[in-house]
């Protein structure tokens, strides 16, 4: 690809402690593209997303954002998180603020955006995924997946260049999974960049552009959904999607 | 508390059965407690009232009329516990968040920040408040520093000040730290800086939920406002002393101490509203 890709990973390592978490990961995320990492729990999916947004810093390596390097130290960190969105697994919505404000925080306290302009906005976004008239409510009042969505409306207030999606299906019932990807493959429509981590598998195959494997911090296996997921090269991925198969999530 | 059984008419025989055990075993309960209480109370009252040296305590301890008398004097005293309270309390609140986000701050940079803070705590907790209202009460005056005042209540209300806003930085810190990880990564994602995650998403949820400590702290407080006393400031124990000293009668103690529990009442009762809200919140599932 010849444009700058929007996210680059070059050589990425990750230790904590004695135990190497993420080793020589290159990764890039084009404009438009959807990524998904899959894996184990603890093959450092989640390690990963965070050193992207620099809530880790990395042991070794460079990753750039718009071709600009972020692990260097003379980079302030909380500029750079403006430019990404993050989404967690477990939602982390701030139980003491109402909806709204939780989507307008970040506007108003970072951005310097007037209250009123960013309540627009914010109501603008929330009815798009069907919780406006959840605006005034706080969170431990919604159900997990219209928490999700609200997570998500959060991430996007900021208009972000990059969103990275923390296993975002995981912590959810079954019926409330649907709500919660649609959101994401309107969002791949609209030309949202995405990294995301899953254990989605039916979702990364019709979704993403690109699947990783990831094996023990290494990035063993990537490329096209069809055929990480449906001609794996690697032993290591067939084993996985094997067991995935078994527990009847594929 | 239940419903009435006319509300379901269809109820079984079995649930019929158990409801009127249990109306049968409550009302057993409350008679039960009822009783032991009465007696408990006319044995202790009884022991006091036969006791050889009661008719002498009475009239030493129990002087109506003299109460009524000194009243008037005790009540003036209590006005400026009141006042040094409200400002003790402000100033403890506002330190005591000050020493607590101290200790709170991360990396190596804050180490003598830190440090300090920790040096604070261990150091005003530890030390006697009676022990500290002598030394600044006395030791501060005897600088002999023009600009520092020589007023004992000022310097009183400096040494609750100090006391207290150690015990309630520890309490601030234990509701900062219960704030979930998660909830700070989630607020430096959004690009909120340390300061900015800290004043709008830490602080909010540590405060709301350590306020029922921190009233229990403030009910502490009240009464030991009383401690100023011992620098010679006019307050309700000091006016009850002297006139104590120019009676031999103890009734003025029994009025300032009667007093200072009614002024703790509102207070206890504000804390116990404030826990059991708090109760029922996290009932609830949240801590909005």
């Amino acid at each position: 690809m010849s444009r700058t890709p929007v996210l680059a990973l070059d050589g990425v390592a990750k230790r904590f402690g004695d135990e190497t978490v993420l080793r020589d990961v290159d990764l890039s995320v084009a404009e438009h593209q959807v990524v998904a990492l899959i894996g184990a729990s603890g093959s450092g999916k989640s390690t990963l997303l965070r050193c992207a947004n620099l809530l880790e810093t990395v042991d070794d390596g460079v990753i750039r954002l718009d071709g600009e390097d972020i692990t260097d130290p003379r980079v302030d960190p909380d500029v750079v998180r403006r430019r990404i969105g993050v989404v967690f697994q477990a939602y982390n919505l701030f139980p003491h603020l109402s909806v709204l404000d939780n989507v307008t925080l970040a506007p108003r306290v970072v951005s310097g955006v007037g209250r009123s302009e960013a309540e627009d906005k914010a109501m603008a976004l929330l009815r798009r995924v069907g919780l406006a008239e959840k605006a005034t409510q706080f969170p431990d009042r919604l159900s997990g997946g219209q928490q999700q969505r609200a997570a998500i409306v959060r991430a996007l207030a900021n208009d972000p260049r990059l969103l990275l999606l923390d296993e975002i299906t995981s912590a959810l019932d079954p019926e409330l999974v649907g709500e919660v990807l649609t959101l994401v493959r309107e969002l791949k429509d609209q030309g949202m960049t995405i990294l995301m981590a899953t254990h989605e598998m039916g979702f990364a195959r019709q979704v993403a552009d690109v699947v990783c494997f990831l094996d023990g911090g290494r990035l063993l296996e990537q490329g096209p959904p069809e055929r990480v997921l449906g001609h794996p090269v690697q032993p290591r991925t067939r084993q996985f999607l094997a067991r995935i198969i078994e527990a009847g999530r594929l | 508390m239940t419903a009435p059984a006319e509300a379901f008419p269809q109820l079984s025989l079995v649930e019929q059965e158990r409801r009127a055990y249990r109306r049968g075993r409550a009302h057993r309960s409350s008679l039960v407690a009822g009783a032991s209480t009465v007696i408990f109370l006319a044995v202790v009252g009884t022991a006091i009232v036969l006791s050889p040296g009661w008719p002498r305590v009475k009239s030493q301890f129990l002087d109506v009329g003299y109460g009524w008398e000194v009243l008037p004097d005790v009540l003036r005293g209590l006005w400026l516990n009141l006042r040094v309270l409200l400002i003790s309390a402000l100033l403890v609140l506002v330190l005591g968040l000050v020493i607590a986000s101290a200790r709170t701050l991360r990396g190596p940079v804050f180490f003598p920040v830190r440090f300090l803070a920790a040096a604070y705590t261990d150091l005003f907790r530890g030390i006697p408040l009676i022990i500290l209202l002598y030394l600044i009460g006395f030791g501060v005056p005897g600088l002999r520093l023009e600009f520092v005042t020589t007023n004992v209540v000022v310097l009183g209300t400096a040494a609750l000040v100090l006391t207290y806003s150690a015990y309630v930085a520890e309490v601030f810190r234990a509701g900062i730290e219960s704030v979930h990880p998660s909830q700070r990564a989630a607020a430096r994602s959004l690009g909120l800086s340390y300061g900015q995650t800290m004043r709008r998403i830490v602080l909010p949820q540590a405060v709301r939920r350590v306020q029922p400590a921190l009233l229990n702290d403030f009910v502490a407080m009240q009464k030991d406002v009383g401690l100023i006393s011992i620098l010679g400031a006019t307050d309700a124990v000091r006016a009850a002393q002297i006139n104590v000293a120019q009676s031999f009668n103890f009734t003025p103690y029994v009025v300032a101490g009667l007093l200072f529990v009614l002024l703790a009442i509102p207070s206890a009762r504000l804390a116990d509203w404030v826990q059991l809200r708090a109760i029922r919140r996290q009932q609830a599932g949240g801590a909005a």
